[in-house]
């Protein structure tokens, strides 16, 4: 089972557009049998697949394991294609894996590991933020992809976080980030994207234009190649997707 | 992910109106409880499935279901049960639906592994063929989600065009199990809705007048202890004479071995029972004209005689070319291919043979035997059940006119026994090879015997006797076949150099085969003594006497 995480220090940049477009094409496109657990608890990813944001005995009995995560899982309306949702005690997540006992850093990685039996490939939907969530998604995932707004700024976090994941020990995560959300109207977003693209080998070269389409997933709760296939923005998740893949293998 | 079907139904009514109006009640009720949508990307109809198994049913009888489905270009093979490799699904290209495929038509993969053992060396024939529409449905709850999904099909057998009725399926989505029930109650609360007992196949067959297991070569007979020893011989006939018949047209079109080898099982046990209580179909007959008289039978019997006999050479042949692989395995000095020209003589003999077996089996002779020979035993047990019976004419046996089935078999079945014992104990190292034939053919009786009246016998005791019985039979088995091989190979090698068709090499392989054969026989006599023994030892005896007298009771 690979796992994917959708991470970014700033929140607002697409994490979860991402996460949902992605897992989708896995599961749909490359046939992979894909979850993606919905870590934030605003509950968007699920409120986009229309499963209700609520864990049976909330995170705690997830993280303390007195509830198996395999008992959480729902079903998606696509074939392949299932979610972990979200639940509004995962606000407390942090202390949740602090008081957990064993290594606070790994002890998702460890939740996970049991899935893999079930599952090619896995999506992590993380809350912004640095906390001991990001750092326990960071140990597990694979590959983090990180969705950045062109900005000067933005892409600052880009290299705060190629820096911490460096000092992992043993195993560190491929990071993988791209332009989401790019105005081709603006000077900056265009000068940002062709510059960096080119400069930077952990950026993509597929960018996620600023579209309506795009917003317009949590008005048809759906992952937009479903209600938009032919659109830019499916063709640009299909990219993306296509990309990420290939710098994996 | 959604997971195979949680709740399964059947829309019934008396016509294919009424079962549409069970559905259509079914999708309003569901209406009520859901938001129904039609799944998108599902296609409507157009599949056409296809059953296949053995003429014995090996498949079915092993658990497995093999299906076949038609599809654009080539199709898919599926295979269902309790298969150590799990459902398996295969492409194959070519495969025509209508027609009886060998294995060695299966493509190499997981379904050829899994069956070839349970099928060998018999064909896998179409059993019944299966075309059809489906309508698909998504349920969703109150945020419009999917919770459920109803698939509705609409099967009909091909042959005829027989609707069946249809069958809806309700399948869970994951981690929404109670909105899954709540829908399969709410269909199942819809007169006309039953749930579903039978697979699909049962009900195709069901519908052209057919069930899986319908056909068997065990002897099987509906009998009881207390029935007339005529009718159940009746009985017991007729059940043989339904194999003979059921068999002629695959021997004739030659599908695979075994309908030739069921036919003659059949052939050789209608007449050991008519050695072994022949005079119970004599005896009880009083309705002027029907009756069957001593030489009438002895006529039937070589009748039966004449059909085996016209049976065997194919057979023969049969067995030489089933174990050819086998035989050429075990070749020492020689090469496998040595013996091919060989394998090329077999066959070219067994078109001989086979077209003058066939033109036996459609003879007139071979008609009348089996016309004649069902008008008899169906005369003799409506007359035994109607309670004409017991009208002893002169100069038959008085005891066989009164007796019951439960006496006749334990008489008849005792007197079998002794026999084999008295023959088997005299049997020494230095007896001729013809003591031990006939010590085989004596065991065949008694095998026969035991198995016409098994309905009598309580199970385990009978599968006690059997098992020994089986073990001492396939030791004189291996004693005789090895030597009967041996002389028509000797034979075939003479015509072979006669005909001018015998390489040396060819010659020298089949040498070997024989000395191999030679050593299996002398294998099988040292075995003969400790088979003996576990069969009609002192323990044996006691075994049989116990089931006997169990049969009676």
């Amino acid at each position: 089972m690979k796992i994917y995480a959708t991470y970014n220090i700033k929140g607002g940049v697409g994490k979860t557009t991402t996460a949902v477009n992605l897992a989708y094409l896995a599961a749909t496109e490359s046939k992979l049998r894909t979850v993606l657990w919905d870590l934030d608890p605003q509950g968007a990813a699920s409120f986009m697949f229309r499963v209700k944001p609520r864990v049976k005995g909330g995170g705690k009995a997830l993280i303390r394991g007195t509830r198996a995560l395999d008992d959480a899982i729902k079903g998606t309306d696509f074939d392949n294609l299932d979610l972990i949702p979200a639940d509004f005690t995962y606000r407390n997540m942090d202390l949740l894996l602090d008081s957990a006992g064993g290594k606070p850093g790994r002890k998702l990685a460890k939740l996970l590991a049991p899935l893999a039996a079930e599952y090619d490939a896995m999506f992590l939907d993380c809350p912004p933020g640095i906390s001991l969530v990001s750092e326990n998604v960071l140990h597990a995932a694979d590959v983090i992809v990180v969705p950045l707004i062109p900005t000067t700024l933005s892409v600052r976090t880009l290299d705060q976080l190629t820096e911490f994941v460096a000092e992992f020990d043993g195993r560190r995560p491929d990071v993988l980030a791209f332009f989401s959300m790019v105005d081709r109207r603006k000077k900056l977003h265009r000068e940002i994207t062709e510059n960096f693209s080119s400069e930077r080998a952990r950026v993509a070269a597929t960018f996620v234009p600023y579209l309506a389409v795009v917003e317009n997933m949590s008005v048809q709760r759906a992952p937009v190649t479903v209600f938009a296939p032919r659109s830019s923005a499916a063709r640009a998740y299909r990219a993306l997707w296509s990309e990420i893949q290939d710098r994996a293998e | 992910m959604t997971t195979p079907g949680l709740a399964g139904f059947i829309a019934s009514g008396e016509d294919s109106q009424t079962c549409d109006v069970v559905v259509a009640e079914v999708l309003e009720a569901l209406g009520q409880g859901f938001e129904l949508l039609p799944e998108r990307g599902v296609p409507r109809g157009g599949r056409r499935r296809t059953w296949f198994d053995t003429f014995d049913w090996r498949l079915y009888r092993a658990g497995l279901t093999l299906e076949y489905a038609a599809a654009h270009r080539g199709g898919e093979l599926r295979l269902t049960g309790a298969s150590p490799y799990g459902d398996a699904v295969q492409p194959v290209t070519g495969w025509q639906a209508s027609r009886p495929h060998q294995l060695r038509d299966l493509p190499d993969g997981p379904i050829a592994t899994s069956i070839s053992g349970v099928v060998a060396p018999r064909a896998l024939l179409p059993e019944v063929t299966v075309t059809g529409t489906t309508a698909a449905y998504r349920l969703l709850n109150e945020d419009g989600k999917t919770v459920a999904r109803l698939l509705v099909e609409y099967p009909a057998v091909a042959a005829g065009d027989v609707r069946l009725p249809p069958r809806l399926t309700i399948t869970e989505v994951r981690g929404y199990l109670t909105q899954a029930r709540r829908a399969a109650r709410i269909i199942a609360g819809i007169p006309g809705v039953r749930p579903v007992t039978q697979p699909l196949l049962a009900d195709a067959l069901h519908a052209i007048g057919r069930y899986p297991g319908d056909y068997s070569n065990k002897v099987a007979a509906n009998i009881t202890g207390r029935m007339p020893a005529a009718e159940a011989a009746a009985t017991i006939l007729l059940r043989l004479l339904d194999t003979v018949e059921a068999n002629v047209p695959g021997v004739l079109r030659d599908v695979d071995t075994e309908f030739l080898h069921d036919l003659r099982v059949s052939v050789r046990r209608s007449r050991s029972a008519l050695k072994l209580f022949g005079d119970a179909l004599t005896a009880p007959l009083a309705a002027p004209g029907t009756a069957l008289t001593g030489r009438k039978l002895a006529r039937f019997a070589a009748e039966f005689k004449w059909v085996g006999d016209l049976t065997t050479p194919t057979r023969d042949l049969d067995v030489h070319l089933l174990d050819f692989e086998d035989t050429a395995r075990t070749l020492r000095a020689a090469k496998p291919d040595d013996l091919e020209p060989f394998r090329a003589y077999l066959k070219q003999r067994r078109v001989r043979e086979f077209r003058v077996l066939a033109r036996g089996l459609r003879s007139p002779r071979f008609v009348t035997l089996t016309r004649d020979w069902r008008e008899r035993l169906t005369a003799i047990r409506d007359s035994a059940i109607a309670g004409t019976a017991g009208t002893v004419r002169s100069g038959q046996s008085r005891r066989a006119a009164v007796e019951t089935t439960g006496t006749l078999a334990a008489d008849r079945t005792r007197l079998a026994f002794a026999k084999v014992a008295k023959r088997g104990a005299a049997i020494t190292p230095a007896s001729p090879h013809d003591s031990l034939h006939d010590l085989r053919k004596r065991c065949k009786e008694l095998r026969y015997a035991l198995e016409f009246f098994a309905p009598l016998y309580p199970a385990d005791s009978y599968g006690a006797v059997l098992a020994d019985l089986k073990r001492l039979q396939d030791c004189l088995g291996e004693f005789q076949d090895t030597e009967v091989q041996i002389g028509e190979i000797r034979a075939l090698a003479t015509s072979m150099l006669a005909a001018d068709e015998a390489p040396a090499v060819t010659l020298l392989a089949m040498g070997e085969v024989t000395a191999w054969l030679a050593a299996r026989q002398q294998a099988a006599r040292e075995d003969f003594v400790r088979r003996f023994a576990a069969f009609a030892g002192v323990d044996g005896q006691r075994r049989m006497a116990a089931l006997l007298r169990g049969g009676t009771a």
